[in-house]
């Protein structure tokens, strides 16, 4: 076998290997969720056994599903589009009319993703009382669209950086004002980098829990808090929390495998030359 | 209809001055040609005309009235860039409508117009498509349409056929020459090709370094190059250059001498240069002449041929004489040297420029006829 085609080969088994690694705690708890709790115990490991929906009956009857999934639905995409509507006119801003402090600004956007959460969370928590913004949708999508939007700035920056200037330039020839630029020329050209930038947003505002087990009680409490609240006093229970959890990233991974296929489709579009 | 005037125009990065105290004067319905090699600031200067980049010094008039301040658009010029940069996006009729459509126009006038663009460059059957399924010379013709539908005052062009294959380049260069025609717009044009500067332009614009080496027709600056570097710049093969010594000046003309002592007499005027100064001869590849061994002429040059190259209609043999100095010649196709012949060249001084060792020539004593063809222009109302 030539060594090429032998290279090939290991990095394929390799990727394999990877993707398994990833996996597999997700499949570990798919499974989980369909064994009785004396299986999901055992000290061996079964993938035989005979499969019950019960922690799924046993799950919604104890907390309504669906309140906190749309809770989720709407703190993840509200928050997105709200960053979306700041982060779009920076990240132009930025690529296209940079001046001398451009790159420090970027930068220091990043740094503020350094500081650990708790640092910050005893001010926030009193603004928000203050504000009446406590387990609200409204508190959650201001704090997760500040969160990513340092990310998402970023990504975008990086997305309009690969239009090229001419293309913006004859568009200024052709009359266009900055935001003329923007909406007819700029965005329209972006839509892959806009959808996958925003999909990451909707995914990282749909796992984050810090600020959701401590801004929110029930009325806006996201699947995060749905979740956390199966690890209870009385004790794990295995197969309840994988129904729960399985239940939780059901949406997410769905809708991740469908716009998936709109990227790829997105990624092809346009050439320029 | 639109003229254009440069007073004094500055650009500075920095502390660079890229380019310095630049003037000059496009006429009405001209083709002008910026040309100069990379980095020499001509399309500085022709962004700077559109509006694309910021004038640090200067003025910048359309029509007599100064618009350094005013945004690209109000400025009434159209451009066309050399990656074409069409809106990918958009099909090639909403391309060439942008401008129209910003600008608030009906999308019935919007279609006349575009139709009328489309019908002159034979765009007709494309304006549906999008710009990726397009050739290189389709989407040229459509980077065009999208200027001529904005009726501009000035048109201006940006290295536009670089990205074009050869063949495709003549045939893009002929048809913008005749739109200049039909258009009876002005145009500035710029490229790093001498070529398409000979062929297309009224008046050639060489600059170098920041500054203007010489403006002028095609055949005058061909004829009469101001300084070597116009001279070196302009005409392909390049100009040959032979160190020499005057030896001597008169009214005919000057006389130097090459480093073998051969005596050419070349009648440009000598005012100012005495016997034993320094200076460059230039003489024409195409102005050389090989010769058969001639004992009445003592003046050829003895030597041998280092490369033949035959284009079939003409050849090119690059010769060492003079120990060691190379010398192109320009020849028929029937040429029959070889590599390692032995070759003697015959300079005709008439033909030849001198250059002071500042770079400047010596000025010709008569203006070379050809030099004129075309300085009267040509009436407009002609054509139509």
């Amino acid at each position: 076998m030539p060594t090429s085609q032998r290279h090939k080969l290991m990095m394929t088994l390799l990727g394999w290997v990877v993707a398994f690694l990833v996996f597999f705690p997700v499949l570990w708890m798919f499974l989980t969720s369909f064994k009785t709790e004396l299986d999901a115990v055992s000290g061996t490991p079964n993938i035989f056994f005979e499969p019950t929906l019960e922690n799924y009956a046993a799950v919604q009857e104890r907390a309504d599903y669906f309140r906190f999934a749309m809770n989720s639905i709407i703190i993840s995409f509200g928050s997105t589009i709200l960053a979306l509507l700041f982060a779009i006119p920076a990240a132009y801003a930025m690529a296209f009319f940079p001046g001398k402090r451009t790159r420090g600004t970027l930068l220091w956007m990043l740094s503020t993703k350094m500081l650990p959460p708790v640092g910050v969370l005893v001010p926030v928590y009193l603004i928000f009382r203050d504000l009446r913004l406590l387990d609200s949708h409204m508190g959650l999508v201001i704090v997760f669209a500040l969160m990513n939007l340092p990310i998402i700035v970023w990504m975008l920056f990086t997305f309009f950086k690969e239009v090229p200037k001419d293309i913006l330039e004859a568009g200024r020839m052709d009359g266009a004002s900055p935001r003329q630029e923007l909406r007819f020329i700029l965005v329209p050209l972006s839509v892959p980098g806009i959808a996958s930038t925003g999909l990451l947003s909707v995914i990282l505002a749909w796992n984050e829990a810090f600020w959701s087990l401590n801004l929110t009680t029930v009325a806006a409490a996201p699947l995060t808090v749905f979740i956390a609240s199966f690890s209870s006093p009385e004790g794990l229970f295995w197969a309840k929390l994988s129904a729960a959890s399985t239940m939780a990233i059901a949406p997410i991974l769905i809708f991740g495998w469908l716009s998936q296929k709109q990227l790829v489709r997105g990624l092809t579009f346009g050439a320029v030359k | 209809m639109a003229t254009l005037t440069l007073r004094n125009i500055k650009k500075v990065y920095g502390d660079v001055e890229v380019i310095q105290d630049l003037s000059l004067d496009i006429e009405d319905r001209e083709f002008v040609v910026l040309v100069g090699p990379s980095g020499c600031g001509k399309s500085t200067l022709l962004r700077m005309i559109a509006g694309l980049e910021e004038i640090s010094g200067g003025d910048l008039s359309i029509d007599g009235e100064r618009v350094n301040e005013l945004p690209p658009d109000r400025r009434g010029l159209a451009m066309v860039f050399q990656s074409y940069a069409l809106y990918p996006h958009m099909t090639v009729a909403d391309n060439m409508a942008f401008a129209l459509r910003l600008a608030g126009v009906s999308r019935e006038e919007r279609m006349a117009k575009v139709g009328e663009a489309a019908k002159i460059l034979h765009l007709e059957p494309l304006l549906d498509r999008k710009p990726r399924a397009l050739s290189g010379g389709q989407r040229q013709r459509v980077a065009i349409g999208r200027a001529i539908v904005r009726e501009p005052r000035v048109f201006l062009f940006d290295e536009p056929l670089s990205n074009l294959d050869a063949a495709l380049r003549v045939q893009m260069r002929i048809e913008i020459a005749r739109l200049h025609n039909s258009l009876d717009a002005t145009m500035v044009y710029v490229t790093h090709d001498q070529v398409e500067a000979m062929t297309m332009a009224d008046k050639i614009v060489v600059m170098n370094a920041g500054h203007i080496e010489q403006v002028g027709s095609p055949l005058d600056l061909y004829h009469h190059p101001e300084s070597l570097f116009v001279a070196g710049f302009i005409g392909s093969p390049k100009m040959n250059f032979i160190d020499a010594k005057v030896s001597s000046v008169s009214v005919d003309g000057t006389t130097v001498a090459l480093s073998d002592g051969t005596e050419v007499t070349v009648p440009v005027s000598g005012g100012g240069m005495s016997a034993g100064d320094v200076v460059t001869m230039g003489v024409r590849p195409e102005e050389l002449k090989a010769v058969t061994d001639d004992p009445a002429n003592p003046g050829d040059l003895a030597g041998r041929v280092v490369v033949a190259e035959r284009l079939g209609g003409e050849t090119f043999l690059y010769t060492e004489v003079l120990g060691g100095q190379t010398l192109n010649l320009k020849g028929p196709g029937a040429m029959t040297y070889r590599v390692n012949d032995a070759i003697r060249l015959r300079i005709d001084g008439a033909t030849c420029h001198l250059f002071r060792d500042d770079g400047k020539a010596l000025p010709r004593l008569a203006r070379n006829p050809m030099a004129d063809l075309d300085a009267e222009p040509v009436a407009p109302s002609a054509a139509g």
